[in-house]
């Protein structure tokens, strides 16, 4: 009986212009939601969203499950390289705040959306970076890695940008690719300070968005000699190398590769996470969105079966009378 | 008004667990004052970043005393090998020659070459394979090695050793451009820092 009242319903919405305006106006309620001079809403538009929504929320689950299954495999590379840069940051401290000509801004994304707000933020703390390290005789440039901040920062920044590098983590992340990256960076970028702008990992829901600093051997000895927080350094014996410059060069692109590789990592880490979160959230949104679908769908054709009840009644009652 | 009381007396407590999804737990708060200033001033409404300095555990200061261990940090790009371990001496190998390290050593920066690193606890002694690399000799006996690829000795296969040290010299013989020649070269001293460290 549900059924054959639906198909009707559904031939009623097909031929929209028959049904008179003065009966439209006796069933006022159903009158809210529809179109002008339809009775009652069509379940088959309803119908169709819900399998829509549906559709949505198998797609957002199984994107929640993938990023799960790469989380896991990520966070332990992540977490194991964390004590990569710590032997760099005891010995040359952090000088985020040093004061040079030349910054080289390195913002760490990722290549694929749908991960929540990682990307945008790596490009809102790189370009205040920009901002802040900016200024007369200054020079600020852009170093990107990853397709979502390279399609934020074109926009604005076209002309500060001097390297973009996507297609990163094609293949699982490995010290000697990223090493080779960032023997890339060094060749064909002149810094002085290079700032690299990346999300650190903390909990699946939780990231940092941090700033590690590079200083180029030239600036670590102009600032060893001005003592302050590298003046300690000048306290240390340099074994290697015959000269002191040629060790800080090559201590400065070992730690630019293991603070870019540890960046790289806890960033990758971080997308996985926020995709988990995000497409979480999704699948719970769609899962409401069906639940209200389901109520109105369920609703519509209730009225529509009393309506079509109150007709037959109606009209019995008047052949009767 | 005192409906809170009991949750604002909780939260001190409960501070230390509701951190336990985190990996590592951030030390006390330590900020570049001079750079959160500068940001303060361009963007009032984004907070400043943070900085490796917030992550890190502060190190201990120079003791006035010989400390009579040294502690040993010795890191991959994939593990943290020794992780602020106490050690009576390590030797590493430098590129001027082996280098012994005990307690109260002057502090150094040393480049690794290919060799072995030996750690020496007691009467124990772990020797392994690095690569390449550096080590960092504080003033307060704390050694900090970062190598890009290390193996415990024991685990290195003798025979391969040595097909792979005559292989590099044959290449080596039949090189012609200069690349070859050093991507040879560099071949050769792997694979006899390798043998010399089998045999030795």
């Amino acid at each position: 009986m549900a059924m054959a009242a639906l198909r009707r319903e559904g031939r009623r919405f097909a031929t929209p212009l028959l049904s008179s305006p003065i009966r439209s106006s006796l069933i006022s309620h159903s009158q809210e939601q529809a179109p002008n001079g339809v009775r009652s809403i069509s379940t088959q538009v309803v119908r169709n969203r819900m399998k829509s929504v549906k559709n949505i929320q198998k797609i957002t689950k199984a994107m929640k499950m993938v990023a799960a299954s790469k989380l896991r495999a990520i966070q332990t590379r992540a977490e194991n390289s964390r004590g990569l840069w710590q032997p760099f940051t005891a010995l040359l401290g952090d000088s985020p705040s040093v004061n040079v000509k030349k910054s080289v801004i390195v913002t760490v994304s990722s290549d694929k959306g749908l991960c929540g707000g990682i990307n945008s933020t790596s490009v809102k703390i790189s370009r205040i970076l920009h901002k802040l390290s900016s200024g007369p005789e200054k020079e600020t440039k852009y170093v990107i890695l990853g397709e979502k901040a390279k399609a934020q920062l074109i926009r604005d920044s076209k002309d500060d940008i001097s390297l973009s590098i996507t297609e990163l983590q094609k293949n699982p992340l490995n010290y000697s690719q990223v090493s080779v990256l960032a023997d890339d960076i060094l060749k064909n970028v002149e810094f002085d300070a290079l700032r690299i702008v990346f999300n650190k990992f903390h909990s699946v829901v939780q990231f940092m968005p941090t700033v590690s600093t590079v200083l180029s051997p030239e600036i670590v000895e102009r600032e060893a000699e001005a003592g302050g927080k590298l003046g300690e350094l000048d306290s240390y014996e340099i074994e290697g190398a015959e000269t002191k410059g040629e060790v800080l060069q090559n201590l400065a692109e070992f730690q630019f590769s293991c603070i870019l590789f540890n960046g790289v990592l806890e960033n990758a880490c971080s997308e996985q996470g926020a995709r988990m979160s995000a497409m979480d959230s999704s699948s719970r949104n769609a899962g409401d969105m069906l639940d209200r679908l389901t109520l109105t769908y369920n609703r519509t054709r209730q009225a529509s079966i009393t309506t079509e009840l109150i007709e037959i009644i109606s009209g019995a009652s008047a052949l009767e009378g | 008004m005192f409906r809170r009381a009991t949750t604002l007396l909780r939260r001190p407590l409960m501070g230390a667990t509701s951190r336990r999804f985190s990996t590592d737990l951030p030390a006390a708060a330590v900020e570049d004052s001079s750079f959160v200033e500068a940001w303060k001033k361009v963007s009032p409404n984004v907070d400043p970043p943070k900085t490796p300095l917030a992550y890190m555990k502060p190190r201990p200061a120079t003791p006035s005393s010989l400390p009579s261990k040294l502690t040993v940090n010795f890191v991959l790009p994939y593990a943290s090998e020794l992780s602020a371990k106490e050690v009576d001496m390590v030797i590493v190998p430098a590129t001027t020659g082996q280098m012994g390290v005990l307690p109260g050593h002057v502090a150094t920066i040393a480049e690794l070459k290919p060799g072995v690193l030996s750690v020496h606890e007691g009467n124990d002694v772990t020797k392994y394979f690095v690569s390449s690399g550096f080590a960092f000799i504080h003033a307060n006996s704390v050694a900090d090695i970062i190598a890009v690829e290390a193996v415990p000795v024991d685990r290195i296969d003798a025979n391969l050793v040595q097909k792979g040290l005559q292989d590099f010299t044959q290449k080596l013989n039949s090189a012609t451009t200069d690349l070859e020649k050093a991507e040879a070269q560099i071949g050769v001293d792997v694979h006899s820092a390798l043998n010399s460290a089998l045999t030795g």
